[in-house]
């Protein structure tokens, strides 16, 4: 006799679904053991998904609604410390609240795989997305990601328990999806059957570091300066590992579900020419780019966009190549750091550095745009361009930060 | 260009206040002479834990530039003038986070001072002290350790006594006129005045020539690096079992191999195996799992991982069958079965004399059974 479980997803199919719905079957196909929720939109969609698949018998876990994010967080830390897999996840302030138990997870090294639906951060309450709330965390250990499509929502959350839970990186991993655009809107996503899922990603074996009666260790002990650097020195080379075993899931995943793009780190677009300018991005922020770039090479324009998937870990090298050759980059940010260098956001200063040790550097110049759920508009992307182009007619950047739709 | 260094040792918690008094004064005093000064307690000893050895420093240069290339090493690796204000740590110290055995005198530089408050002689204090291969010279100040809390401080001139021996052993530092005007200046009574004027005049020293002293080598270990340690911040327990030293009868628990509590103990139970009732208190209750259960069923604790709390002495329900001893007793950490296995007699007169000439003394700390604070409480309130 086949169990509710096997028939709801015996044969592959094709389902109208949100990123989060997509998150949340991802949470059945991968048997997640225990999962923890506190609502806060736009992330609450997941809970409500995982909540209605478990008590539909889609698949069983441990879902445990705790009294904070805070406590949220502690509850998949331990329990991935005794080796179960886990997944949680919060939005905007929310997330923050969670903080104390977010840093000690990379800290401890545990494969915590969390879903963060991008919201801004309060003060003035607002649900629309802003990508601050996910960045907070770039600087402790998690892996980073941000999706675009519920199809990516569903494929990267399967691997993001593969790549977490490998011992070589033992890592925790942020999925990152844009409230509303992602969370609320839904697609057709093709959901892999048990099977597949089965055959790419193995339990979760945590070996000689799992906390259990049998194997007597002392986690996390108060340690003082000759220890922690070691420590961090540790963690460091961790993340080192963790882009040889992003390629090596990702190239597994393009087997096994037969798709995928040719690099887990970023996804070019209208590259193949070395176009003069390339707009830079994260997020669902590559719908409008998109669709701005075919307006615009229709008038003859040579515009290209990359999209960065992985913030955390930062594909260094990619991103050198694929902007290197351009003449001016525009790098779009869903987010602000105020008072950073230029007065830029997050994922300029980020490129801008990460294109400064090469001989012949494009103009970088940055653009704030999209926040709090705000639209990015095509009109909006054509104007960037626009800008951009003038950096490099001029041989001079006039303002590096741009702010984009905005009243004055 | 002089800049001197003085560090002084002391017992967590318990002489906090007063190894704070002692730095801030050296650097008030200074400032009398124009110096400049900066007094710290090492960070890495915070927060302190009851009676585990610590330390503070004073540094005192000519001008602000000079006091700031001294500063760039953030703890002094080499001190003019050390100061131990308990003889127990004169065997080595430990800090809590466990860099194995540092001798007492391990900073002070060749030709410096070793100052200990003791009413021990200096020969036997130079006989617990690990020697040196540069000559030092070693200076007691006459006192039993001044233990008190952390938010009471028991006013009983070891501060400034301690400052008058040290304007005597360290004149380059300060001047004894200057260490008075400092004393005053915090609004200390005449009286600490004379206290401090009175020590100026008795202390003595006493070279100590190389190679003189406790020959042991002190107990370390290598940290591991990053390639070498467990992942995860993790600690591996230790594989449990085992007789009693590797005997069938009896047990011992098996000990982490680096974590040693020599020197964080001032004193250590003695235990009388003749009248032991083998209730098993000291062992349930020792908070440090130190008591070895001998094969006929006695405890023997092991001096490897007591810490001297004093909690078995205090929960044994039988007179003198566990003591708390001053830990300046004792040269070497044999455990006291084997010695009374060996020779009952010999051992009963070696306790019967500990125990006896204990009585005579104040203790540093802790209660010989329960019931003892609430007893003291009423004869405090009687006087």
């Amino acid at each position: 006799m086949t169990t509710v479980e096997e028939q709801l997803f015996m044969t592959e199919k094709e389902e109208l679904i949100s990123g989060s719905e997509a998150v949340a079957i991802a949470c059945a196909l991968a048997d997640v053991d225990v999962i923890t929720a506190y609502p806060i939109r736009p992330y609450d969609t997941v809970m409500q998904y995982v909540s209605q698949l478990k008590a539909n018998g889609a698949f069983d876990c441990d879902f445990i609604v705790a009294e904070s994010e805070h406590s949220q967080f502690e509850i998949v830390k331990h329990a991935s410390s005794v080796g179960a897999r886990t997944f949680c996840g919060s939005s905007g302030v929310g997330w923050f609240y969670a903080f104390e138990a977010i840093a000690v997870t990379a800290g401890l090294r545990l494969p915590v795989v969390a879903m963060v639906g991008n919201r801004a951060l309060d003060d003035p309450g607002a649900f629309g997305v802003e990508h601050n709330d996910a960045l907070a965390v770039r600087d402790l250990g998690w892996m980073l990601y941000w999706v675009a499509t519920a199809q990516e929502a569903l494929d990267m959350a399967l691997m993001a328990w593969r790549i977490a839970e490998d011992s070589r990186a033992f890592l925790p991993m942020a999925l990152s999806c844009d409230g509303s655009f992602l969370t609320h809107s839904q697609a057709i996503v093709n959901v892999p059957t048990q099977e597949q899922v089965n055959k790419f990603l193995p339990s979760y074996d945590r070996g000689r570091l799992q906390l259990h009666p049998d194997n007597p260790i002392t986690v996390a002990p108060q340690v003082n300066e000759d220890w922690l650097m070691e420590i961090r020195r540790q963690s460091n080379e961790a993340m080192t590992r963790t882009p040889g075993v992003i390629k090596e899931v990702y190239e597994e995943f393009k087997q096994v579900f037969g798709r995928g793009d040719p690099s887990p780190f970023i996804e070019e677009y209208m590259m193949d020419d070395d176009p003069d300018i390339v707009l830079m991005g994260m997020g669902t922020l590559a719908l409008p780019v998109r669709v701005a770039i075919r307006r615009m090479r229709e008038q003859g324009k040579k515009v290209g966009f990359v999209r960065l998937k992985f913030f955390r870990p930062f594909a260094t090298e990619e991103v050198q190549q694929a902007l290197g050759g351009a003449k001016a980059v525009a790098v779009v940010d869903r987010d602000y750091s105020f008072g950073s260098p230029s007065f830029g956001g997050v994922l300029f200063n980020e490129v801008r550095a990460a294109l400064y040790p090469l001989e012949k550097r494009p103009h970088v110049v940055n653009f704030i745009a999209g926040l709090g759920g705000r639209e990015v508009r095509v009109r909006d992307v054509e104007d960037m361009v626009e800008i951009t182009q003038k950096a490099i007619d001029t041989g001079k950047i006039e303002q590096e930060c741009n702010w984009i739709g905005v009243r004055e | 260009m002089s800049t001197v260094a003085v560090e002084v040792v002391y017992r967590g918690i318990f002489q906090k206040t007063l190894a704070r008094n002692i730095v801030r004064s050296i650097v008030f005093a200074a400032r009398k002479e124009g110096k400049y000064g900066t007094a710290f307690g090492r960070y890495g000893d915070s927060p302190e834990r009851n009676g585990i050895p610590a330390k503070q420093f004073a540094i005192v240069a000519d001008d602000a530039e000079e006091l700031e290339e001294n500063l760039a090493v953030y703890e002094a690796q080499e001190v003019d003038v050390t100061i131990n204000v308990d003889d127990t740590m004169c065997k080595g110290i430990e800090s809590w986070a466990w860099y194995g055995l540092q001798p007492i005198n391990a900073l002070t530089k060749p030709g410096g001072t070793l100052i200990v408050t003791s009413r021990q002689d200096v020969d036997s204090l130079i006989e617990d002290i690990h020697q040196k291969d540069q000559p030092y010279n070693i200076s007691t100040v006459t006192s039993i350790p001044s233990f008190s809390g952390l938010w009471v401080y028991k006013d009983d001139h070891t501060d400034v006594r301690i400052l008058g021996a040290l304007a005597k052993v360290c004149p380059q530092l300060v001047s004894l006129e200057s260490m008075i005007e400092a004393i005053q200046d915090q609004g200390w009574d005449d009286l600490k005045v004379r206290s401090a004027e009175r020590t100026y005049d008795r202390t003595t020293t006493r070279p100590v020539e190389p190679g003189e002293g406790n020959q042991e080598e002190p107990f370390s270990f290598d940290l591991p690096g990053w390639t070498t340690m467990e992942e995860g911040i993790v600690i591996r327990g230790i594989e449990q079992g085992g007789g009693f030293r590797g005997g069938e009868e009896g047990y011992q628990p098996v000990r982490s191999s680096v974590f040693k509590k020599y020197s964080t103990r001032s004193m250590r139970p003695i235990v009388n195996f003749d009248t032991c009732i083998k209730c098993t208190l000291c062992w349930l209750q020792c908070p440090d799992t130190c008591f070895d259960v001998t094969p006929d069923g006695l405890y023997d604790a092991n001096l490897e991982s007591c810490c001297g709390c004093g909690v078995c002495e205090a929960v044994c329900p039988v007179a003198d069958c566990v003591t708390m001893i001053n830990e300046a007793e004792f040269n070497d950490n044999n455990s006291q079965y084997e010695m009374w296995q060996k020779d009952k007699d010999d051992y009963t007169q070696w306790m019967t004399s500990l125990i006896d000439k204990q009585k005579q003394v104040d203790r540093t700390h802790g209660f010989h059974h329960v019931g003892g604070y609430a007893e003291q409480i009423a004869e405090v309130a009687e006087d």
